[in-house]
């Protein structure tokens, strides 16, 4: 089961400058598990012991992670993962 | 009935079926026709809320300085209220937004002081705040932190849709300072059961999310995540598309953020669709294409528009 992870610059220093990697995982969790065996140092970026960080994003198929069951959100083969930091936007 | 000020003007805007776009007869599309404000956007109700709120709490007087970071359209609206009432207006923005809004600003009398393009609107905050605390006497309204931005929606915008559209089933805005969404939101959610309130959230470039370390991200004060029922990122593919079918459809001229938000929508549309449910969707035009022409969102293929908007603001 292959999923496109989406890497932002900020974070390619754990994936050798990678803008994508591939994972596996039945759940968000999983892959990130996963991902964290090849990518050491990934995981704890993104998650802390409340669950995902908060200036942090994760996407599966560009809808928002925290509304779709955080951590246990179910994956798919095909699906794509984007990890995008908060930044103020909006034409405000 | 003839207005006696510009200001009365803002407000009670058209909510507009998209027959053409609507996937199903009871799966319908409505527009919240946002850009009819007098200074074309959403914003002008955040802009006259904001100066309303701070003229009654205190800290603006006759000829004080008003500082905010805006990316356009809050500025712009806020130039318009400023001049009227008497007040300057010091906008910082980031470079990397486009000419038509500097000129328009300028225009109405703001002051502008550009922060720099990597990192975004994060940056203007930044730099907004170090100038607040060097002009202590300066109104920062902060719209990203400030209740009367929601207010603005929960007693303008919600009540409005409500009224138009009593049967509305899902409710679709683009998500920056997160004030209309919060508010909506808000009011919806008292007064319809089962409402679903979905952000289309724009994705950048690189170059936007260049933040030099994760713990300078940003999320707004307003942002409250209960409110929502989803949030969907946009790209400016999907946007241009969608900004450019809402124009040949439907014969609206909408900033490219709407496109952002049509997308999310059609999304919606499409799986009630499929689900064999009824559904009145509105979604909000924030503001019209105007602004945007010198960007090339409208010019040649969707390809070339698309990367001519990377590293740009570009809702």
């Amino acid at each position: 089961m292959a999923i496109e992870v989406r890497i932002p610059t900020i974070l390619r220093s754990h994936t050798d400058g990678a803008k994508a990697v591939t994972g596996a995982g039945k759940t968000l969790g999983e892959l990130l598990d996963d991902l964290e065996e090849r990518h050491p140092g990934l995981r704890e970026r993104l998650v802390d012991d409340g669950g995902l960080r908060r200036f942090v994003n994760l996407y599966r198929n560009d809808e928002d992670v925290r509304f779709t069951g955080g951590l246990d959100t179910e994956l798919a083969d095909g699906d794509t993962v984007t990890v995008l930091p908060a930044v103020a936007g909006g034409a405000a | 009935m003839p207005a006696h000020s510009l200001l009365e003007t803002i407000g009670n805007t058209p909510l507009v079926e998209l027959a053409r776009l609507s996937p199903a007869p009871d799966v319908r599309l409505w527009a919240k026709l946002e850009d009819r404000n007098p200074t074309g956007s959403v914003k002008d109700r955040v802009a006259l809320a904001m100066i309303e709120a701070a003229e009654r709490d205190g800290p603006l007087r006759p000829g004080s300085t008003v500082l905010e970071p805006t990316s356009g359209n809050t500025g712009i609206g806020l130039a318009m209220v400023c001049r009227l009432r008497g007040y300057r207006l010091v906008c910082v923005m980031p470079e990397n937004t486009s000419v038509e809004r500097r000129q328009l600003l300028t225009m109405w009398g703001a002051e502008i002081v550009s922060s720099p393009a990597a990192g975004g609107s994060n940056e203007a905050v930044r730099v907004a705040k170090q100038l607040a605390g060097e002009h202590p006497d300066w109104v920062m309204l902060y719209q990203y932190g400030n209740p009367a931005n929601w207010r603005a929606h929960y007693q303008g915008t919600g009540p409005e849709l409500l009224a138009d559209l009593p049967g509305i089933t899902h409710f679709v805005a683009g998500l920056g300072t997160t004030g209309t969404l919060m508010g909506v939101g808000r009011y919806l959610r008292e007064k319809v059961p089962d409402i679903s309130v979905v952000a289309a959230e724009p994705r950048y470039g690189e170059l936007v999310y260049g933040l030099r370390n994760l713990d300078e991200g940003f999320v707004p004060e307003l942002y409250d995540e209960s409110v929502l029922s989803g949030r969907h990122n946009v790209g400016p593919y999907d946007a241009l598309r969608r900004t450019r079918e809402l124009v040949a459809n439907e014969g609206i001229f909408a900033g490219i953020s709407t496109g952002a938000a049509l997308h999310v929508a059609l999304g919606l549309a499409e799986k009630s669709a499929a689900a064999g449910e009824r559904a009145d969707i509105a979604f909000v035009v924030a503001d019209g294409g105007w602004k945007y022409l010198s960007t090339g969102a409208y010019a040649g293929t969707l390809d070339e528009a698309a990367a001519a908007l990377e590293g740009q603001l570009w809702a």
